[in-house]
């Protein structure tokens, strides 16, 4: 593979996609690896009998948007649901070997109450989950948890994360109307508004736009740009585009294993692996 | 468009199939009116039966004595050419008129020949006061034990063989036949904890009854709550409890409850399970009345509705006056129990309105 000099304009070429330079977030600015804050040491996972992750090595960066990418059934969603313990509800998972560290604490330590590691580690998911309760009370449904009833601190919490959440204009008269009588997006929109209320220091998005339209997941891709400044960001997506567009390391599996990870940048433009290149170019997955 | 005599492509062919499935379906709708049919030829026959004895003639049109006396026996005799019926205590009362009449105009006190018949005068105050605590009661234990269950079976407890086990037990309790339920409420509360043919004995003899139907509608509507609910709730931190608690319960509450309905009926009309464990053929005080201490309410029986009926209808002759009685505790019966079942309707649709998903 030759590498070409590093040019504002794409190489269009038919096995290359088509990918903006300049609006990869990023790109330009950003140093190549931040602190670790997930420290990923030669995991492997079980589902009951079959192993769905082989050996994986990865340290996630702080304060950065980190994409996980490949073909269905490849680990990415199980890995991600690793990071807050989700996979625990599901009877006879295990992580049977290495370790994950969360700011350097093992996070499957006997001693790691499960609670507080979600209350630091929040998640939005696939489909929009907002009780069929009001706007207001799915925002501070993480507060009452831990017995906030201070009303003013509620409602500075609920405008704070539904701003962060690039909603509070559109909602801000109707906060006590149902979260059900939101759009698509708006409803999604509104679990992350949901999860940042928790004020959580990482953020796991497990296919947070795949049931959206592309105008609502434009939205959400821009909050994703915002809310990097402050949280760590982890993002499983199917969509190539989307994590081309908006991360900053992306890593990419196959059968359970880690192929590669680099700068989302190499790993769109010159990627090491023969097989990240044929994904990323559209000839399998 | 093509006029709809002329035959084209997509022409209707007939065939076996299509005959076939109108004959099916001719079937189906007669088997569904003949259920219908049934069920009202029942409810028909009660009503109208029990109507001599609920509703009359002059206002306010409804028997009110029926409801709010405990019965009495009915005397009927002849007086002056013409027949007439009384209960026991306006009987008494009209001869022991006559007698001072009698006795004031220096007659020897003629002598009144009546029959009477035991229970069918009066009213059935008392079995409708036992019927409502008994069913209230009952309900109120067998929803807090069977939500409980239903809780821990389908969101706690590992999914193996045990449980499935559990849950095939609870299913064929459903099966048991209530007179089994009211020999075991009898050796257990009656006679072994010594709580004697009481409330508190029916109450829990009932409230066994009717738990596998309450634990089944339970698992059927938490297990409707969608998953990502309690994902959602886990994902910020909320423990399991908190969870069913906040994000499960409140939605799953409207299913449980209609689901109960059921249950209500059961309960309001079993006979054997009241029969040693609950019922007094007679009483004359109501529950509330000469009570020594507070906790005395609950050791005491009450009449009850069905047990009522099956009083009247097989421990004294039958004729016309007890039909009657009979009949009019049945149609009360069917009120009362379609009372209950509305005001759960009501319930669950103002509890669906606020949790709405």
């Amino acid at each position: 593979m030759t590498h070409e000099p590093v040019s504002m304009e794409t190489p269009t070429s038919p096995t290359r996609p088509n990918i903006p330079l300049a609006s990869v977030p990023g790109s330009a600015s950003m140093p190549a690896v931040g602190t670790t804050l997930i420290d990923i040491q030669n995991v492997d996972f079980y589902y009951s009998a079959s192993k769905a992750l082989h050996g994986i090595t990865l340290q996630i960066p702080e304060k950065q948007v980190t994409a996980f990418i490949g073909p269905s059934g490849c680990g990415k969603s199980t890995l991600l649901r690793c990071f807050n313990r989700m996979n625990d509800l599901i009877d006879g998972t295990r992580v049977d070997s290495g370790s994950i560290r969360i700011r350097g604490v093992d996070i499957y330590r006997r001693d790691v109450d499960v609670i507080e590691l979600r209350k630091r580690v929040g998640m939005v998911f696939q489909k929009s989950n907002p009780f069929p309760k009001s706007i207001y009370e799915n925002i501070i449904y993480g507060l009452r948890l831990q017995g906030v009833k201070d009303k003013s601190r509620l409602d500075e919490v609920v405008e704070k994360s539904l701003r962060g959440a690039a909603l509070w204009d559109e909602v801000k008269d109707r906060l006590h109307t149902s979260g059900l009588s939101l759009s698509g997006g708006q409803q999604q929109r509104l679990c992350i508004a949901r999860t940042i209320a928790v004020e959580p220091e990482i953020i796991l998005m497990d296919e947070p736009c795949s049931a959206l339209d592309p105008i609502a997941t434009a939205k959400v891709e821009e909050l994703i740009h915002e809310l990097k400044m402050k949280y760590t960001i982890v993002i499983v997506t199917h969509n190539m585009q989307q994590a081309a567009r908006c991360s900053d390391r992306t890593a990419f599996f196959y059968l359970g294993k880690l192929i590669e990870y680099s700068p989302t940048r190499t790993i769109f433009m010159n990627p090491e692996n023969p097989q990240t290149e044929a994904y990323v170019s559209g000839r399998f997955g | 468009m093509t006029p709809p005599s002329e035959p084209h492509i997509f022409q209707a062919k007939p065939g076996f199939a299509r005959t076939g499935e109108r004959v099916s379906f001719g079937v189906f709708r007669l088997a569904t009116y003949l259920v219908l049919a049934c069920g009202a030829f029942v409810f028909a026959d009660i009503v109208f039966k029990g109507s001599h004895a609920i509703f009359q003639q002059e206002f306010p049109f409804v028997n009110v004595p029926f409801f709010t006396e405990a019965p009495e026996s009915l005397h009927v005799f002849e007086y002056e050419g013409k027949k007439l019926e009384m209960g026991d205590k306006a009987f008494r009362a009209f001869r022991q008129d006559k007698i001072d009449r009698d006795v004031a105009a220096g007659k020897k006190p003629t002598e009144i020949k009546t029959e009477s018949y035991v229970y069918s005068a009066g009213g059935i105050f008392p079995c409708i006061v036992g019927t409502v605590l008994l069913t209230v009661g009952s309900m109120t234990i067998a929803l807090t034990l069977g939500v409980a269950s239903a809780i821990y079976l389908s969101e706690y407890s590992k999914q193996g063989r045990i449980v499935h086990f559990i849950r095939l037990a609870i299913l064929n309790l459903a099966g048991v036949p209530s007179i089994v339920f009211g020999l075991f409420g009898v050796g257990l509360f009656v006679i072994y904890l010594g709580w004697n043919v009481s409330l508190l004995a029916g109450w829990f003899t009932l409230a066994f009854m009717v738990l596998p139907v309450v634990i089944t509608a339970s698992e059927e509507s938490l297990k409707s709550i969608p998953r990502g609910f309690r994902e959602a709730s886990l994902a910020l931190g909320a423990t399991k409890w908190q969870t069913i608690r906040k994000a499960v319960l409140p939605y799953a509450l409207p299913g449980i409850l209609t689901s109960s309905i059921l249950g209500v009926a059961r309960v309001a009309g079993e006979t054997a399970p009241i029969m040693f464990t609950a019922a007094y053929v007679v009483s004359d005080k109501l529950p509330w009345q000469d009570l020594k201490n507070g906790t005395d309410f609950f050791f005491q029986g009450v009449m009850a509705l069905p047990y009522h009926i099956y009083v009247v209808s097989s421990k004294i002759p039958q004729n016309e006056y007890t039909h009657r009685v009979q009949y009019g505790t049945a149609f009360v019966f069917l009120l009362i129990v379609a009372l209950i079942a509305g005001s759960s309707i009501i319930l669950r649709s103002k509890l669906r309105g606020r949790n709405k998903w």
